[in-house]
């Protein structure tokens, strides 16, 4: 939910009637082309002013196997995932009896008339649509037919409920941007299709879809899009990566974007240089050599990539190397479900690498946090000299939401203590590579290409003292991991802060992280309508602040949720406060779908009535 | 000699080139190399602050810090130096990017960072110090070591071994050489020739570990080194800045090769009709060494003209790392219409 999406935009309707608040699930199969038609939907109700968020289950396929995209309206702004569906729109015969079951009784059925199987529900309104009839009558080229089919489903919904064909225009206008007379064809059949609706089908469900206020301030992005932006104008001048779902559309997007943004006005040559690399454990191979060379320097995966990635994570660590690497998590163990979201790699992010390692972990919340966190994660990983990891989801990546626009970076890129030649001879103290001359557990670095004589050192990943020499000497590595440990603590205060959404007199708190926001958001509502009144902690970092503990210990219980089988949040909080686990309690799930409000407030009010 | 005995043309001594106390084990090849390093940098006239070093990790990669401590250095994981080397070289490409990797460090662990290096020809020499052990771990076979060899507390090897040189030459190098660490005068040719070339230098320097792989009968010790060492051809390196070629240059005939820098490897012919710049007689010539347990030193192929990675790059003339932060962050007006593109 985004709170200040106005709820006092919600309209009261006879009850009866469902304006704006429905969720509605279009099954089709992939590689068909349906994703077009399926957000050409979601925008034009964007455009119309209602808060609406588009959720794609795709399976690990290419072609031929059933995706489900699903629309919710809320004027109130929930953004969360629903577990029904009010009104199903069916083009896939694999799994019509089964979606078909899924809809809510009073529910709408839409259906693709030549897919000849029964309806067995009396309890929904069905509308057949006889798309491939329409499409034989236009004027279609054959290897087009396919395609168009789903411009026929987007017309007679958009009849159906009330969706103005001037924002679907408007909407296929803006896919596209670059073709324009594509569009003009696309919109020719929904036309057509809505009219043979207007002309053939009667109303006989509840459901409406009605203008509001545009929404001032607000667009639909995805997450792996915002975070490339975010680099872009974080100033990153390397990225080394190998595709994997769901990050993958992250690099491609800094290969789309930075061309354009990130040419030298005067020269148009480019300031920054993407590799794709042979696998994971070259992608951070690349990322750490330019890091220490002292580029701005990322990569992008998710958790098998993580895995490979750890023994130079650890190196990273160990050698106080800066970069920045987003995980967009997926589901694991192993292969896993590759196409679903999760939040199972926290555990494995914050302690990264073999032994004493540790890394500062961010995890955004939503579209606009991830282009923020995008550019922020560069000053952070300057400012400690270590890698900042970004903890995103499939959820939050890959799909479409609606978010406020990206605010300009309010501070200047901060390179942190890096010396030249003219610093290194004005520098007043002795100088070593890992010498904390502040008092901060941060040294100060020379970059490669430094001709002053005093600027050469060697990186290793053997244990070194302040200067660089090699040491096995007990004290030395004593000495060194403790000012490592000095550097991470005073990190605790510096990376972003929780947020909080407070109802008063709350004695209950919730604590979670990331993309499952809207639907804690929700929950809180539904249970503060229940009685049960909740205040909401957002932790935004690894190492916490000092006010997660202030948090944790000003209500009795905490509800950590979360979107993995084990807690990890939990585990991370009870290791990190041991004085507060009995004010801890642990609520998590993973199936592979997002959050539901409906779950959490199931699960907490059970725990609560014990 | 115009120049000093004890100076180079920038004035710089053989001292300034010159590296921590090594701690291998006296004898090993390794040792020969490093000092061949120095001395080709110093005889080149590059200075310390314009190198950067990389190695991986085994005895060999421990190298690095034997010889120039005025450079740059980053020892970085096992078999992972080329990815590291990648991604440093972007920070500023004017750097001559030096790797030293060991035979287990390049074709077991590392063998697919090695393959993916030379496929997109990064300027660097790439030096494999190859003595067909892990000497770091005390002596296991690696995959150079060859067919039948036995070792104290291994016993018999029974696989082929991988060729360096060969895996250099398929995987399109554009420079490959082999050499001997009991031939100091080639090796220091060899890593001349290898430094002025602008694209992945593969060097495979048979390099005998004296603790662990030095019986006189096996291909990667002294003794069968020299015995049945067959140099393709005399090298002399001429750099850019001399216009004669040097007095130890031998009469006969010659093939020159301009590297891109302008310099010049001259190439004396000896008994064989080799042409370095004809992949396929590198390749036939290869395998006929293999078949006959030669070992063919000296340059083996050379491409001076293939594309090196960034020339698919585009990049700014001033090094990246310099490039003042104002340059690296877009204007607000091209957020805004970001925003209004997706709005
Ligand atoms: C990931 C990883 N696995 C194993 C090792 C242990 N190890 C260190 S050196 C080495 C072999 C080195 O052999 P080579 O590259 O031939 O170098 P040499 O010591 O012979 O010069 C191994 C296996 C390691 N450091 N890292
Ligand atoms: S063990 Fe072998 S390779 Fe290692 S230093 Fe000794 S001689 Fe050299
Ligand atoms: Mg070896």
């Amino acid at each position: 939910m985004i709170d200040d999406l106005g709820s006092e935009k919600a309209h009261k309707s006879p009850q009866s009637q469902k304006i704006n608040d429905f969720c509605m699930t279009i099954c089709t199969v992939n590689g068909s082309g349906s994703a077009t038609a399926n957000i050409t939907l979601l925008r034009a109700m964007f455009h119309m002013g209602i808060p609406v968020s588009g959720k794609n289950i795709f399976p690990s396929n290419i072609k031929g196997l059933p995706t489900w995209f699903s629309i919710r309206l809320s004027d109130e702004g929930y953004l969360g995932r629903v577990a029904h569906d009010d009104i199903i729109v069916q083009m896939n015969p694999a799994t019509f009896q089964e979606d078909i079951n899924y809809d809510i009784p009073g529910g709408v059925i839409f259906y693709a008339d030549h897919i000849d199987l029964p309806i067995q529900r009396d309890d929904v309104v069905v509308y057949p649509m006889p798309v491939k009839d329409l499409i034989k009558a236009a004027d279609i080229p054959r290897n087009l037919r396919d395609y168009m089919e789903n411009m026929v489903y987007v017309g007679v919904v958009s009849q159906m409920l009330g969706i103005g064909l001037e924002y679907i225009n408007k909407a296929l206008l803006q896919q596209f941007e670059q073709k324009p007379s594509v569009a003009e064809s696309n919109f020719a059949v929904v036309k057509m299709a809505a009219d043979w609706a207007k002309d053939n089908l009667e109303k006989k469900d509840r459901y409406w879809v009605e203008e509001r206020e545009p929404l001032e301030g607000y667009m639909l992005a995805d997450g792996n899009t915002a975070a490339a932006l975010g680099a872009i104008y974080g100033g990153f001048q390397f990225c080394g990566w190998y595709p994997i779902t769901p990050a993958t559309s992250l690099a491609e997007s800094l290969g789309i974007y930075a061309p354009k943004l990130r040419k030298d006005p005067e020269t148009g040559k480019n300031n920054f240089a993407i590799v794709q690399a042979e696998d994971e454990l070259a992608a951070i191979g690349m990322a750490v050599g330019a890091g220490w060379g002292g580029i701005r320097a990322m990569s992008s995966t998710s958790g098998p990539g993580i895995s490979l990635m750890t023994e130079y994570m650890s190196l990273a660590y160990y050698a106080e190397v800066p970069l920045v690497l987003w995980d967009v998590q997926r589901v694991g163990p192993s292969t896993g479900l590759p196409t679903r979201t999760g939040q199972g790699d926290l555990n494995l992010t914050y302690y990264l690498g073999h032994g004493d390692t540790q890394q500062l972990v961010i995890i955004p919340s939503s579209v606009n946090e991830c282009f923020e966190f995008g550019w922020k994660a560069f000053d952070y990983a300057d400012e400690f000299q270590t890698p900042v990891i970004v903890l995103s989801d499939l959820d939050l990546g890959m799909n479409l939401w609606i978010t406020k626009k990206f605010d300009y970076p309010d501070k200047p890129i901060d390179r942190g203590k890096i010396l030249w030649e003219e610093d290194l001879e004005k520098f007043e103290s002795d100088w070593g590579r890992y010498l904390d001359v502040d008092g901060d557990g941060i040294p100060y670095r020379t970059l490669m290409g430094n001709k002053h004589k005093k600027a050469p050192y060697f990186t290793r990943g053997t244990g070194h003292d302040e200067f660089g020499n090699y040491s096995e000497a007990p004290d030395v590595w004593l000495r060194v991991m403790d000012r490592i440990k000095l550097k991470f603590d005073n990190a605790r205060e510096k990376l972003p802060k929780p947020v909080y959404r407070n109802i008063e007199g709350a004695k209950i708190g919730l604590i979670g992280m990331g993309s499952t926001e809207p639907a804690i958001m929700e929950a809180q509502d539904i249970l503060n309508k229940m009685g049960i009144t909740t205040d909401f902690m957002r932790v935004r970092a690894l190492p916490f602040s000092q006010d997660v503990r202030k948090f944790i210990q000003a209500h009795d219980r905490n509800y950590v949720l979360e979107l993995n089988r084990d807690g990890q949040l939990h585990q991370i909080l009870v290791t990190e406060y041991c004085d507060l686990t009995d004010r801890l309690v642990s609520l998590s799930y993973m199936d592979g779908l997002p959050l539901t409000a409906k779950w959490i407030v199931e699960s907490l009010s059970e725990k609560e009535e014990k | 000699m115009a120049e000093q005995d004890n100076t180079n043309a920038i004035g710089l001594t053989r001292a300034d080139y010159k590296g921590e106390r090594s701690t291998l084990c006296p004898g090993c090849g390794h040792n020969t190399i490093s000092a061949q390093i120095l001395y080709a940098c110093y005889e080149m006239d590059i200075h310390p602050s314009n190198i950067v070093k990389f190695s991986g990790i085994g005895c060999s990669s421990k190298s690095p810090t034997y010889f120039l401590s005025q450079s740059f250095g980053f020892n970085g994981l096992h078999g992972r130096m080329p990815s590291l080397a990648l991604g440093a070289a972007f920070a500023d490409t004017s750097m001559k990017v030096l790797g030293v990797s060991g035979d287990g460090d390049t074709a077991s662990i590392g063998l697919g960072q090695f393959k993916h290096l030379i496929r997109r020809n990064l300027p660097m020499v790439y030096i494999v110090e190859n003595n067909g052990v892990y000497g770091l771990t005390k002596g296991q076979f690696s995959a150079t070591a060859e067919k039948g060899l036995e070792l104290k507390y291994q016993g018999v090897n029974p696989f082929l071994p991988i060729d360096i040189a060969k895996e250099a030459l398929i995987g399109n190098a554009s420079f490959v050489a082999r050499s001997f660490a009991g031939d100091p005068q080639q090796v220091r040719s060899l890593l001349k020739a290898a430094l002025s070339h602008r694209g992945t230098s593969v060097l495979d320097i048979i390099s005998p570990c004296v603790s662990f792989n030095n019986r006189e009968d096996t291909l990667h010790s002294y003794q069968w080194g020299r015995q049945h060492e067959a140099p393709l051809h005399d090298i002399a390196f001429v750099p850019t800045r001399k216009s004669i070629i040097l007095d130890e240059f031998k009469e006969g005939e010659t093939k020159e090769v301009t590297l891109h820098d302008g310099s010049v490897v001259v190439l004396k012919k000896l008994e064989k009709d080799y042409d370095p710049t004809d992949k396929y007689q590198a390749l036939q010539m290869l395998e006929e060494a293999e078949r006959n347990r030669w070992l063919i030193t000296g340059l083996i192929y050379v491409d001076p003209g293939q594309p090196a990675l960034y020339d698919y790059m585009n990049l700014v003339e001033e090094p990246l790392n310099r490039v003042p932060a104002e340059k690296l962050r877009p204007s607000a007006e091209a957020l805004q219409k970001i925003n209004q593109s997706m709005g």
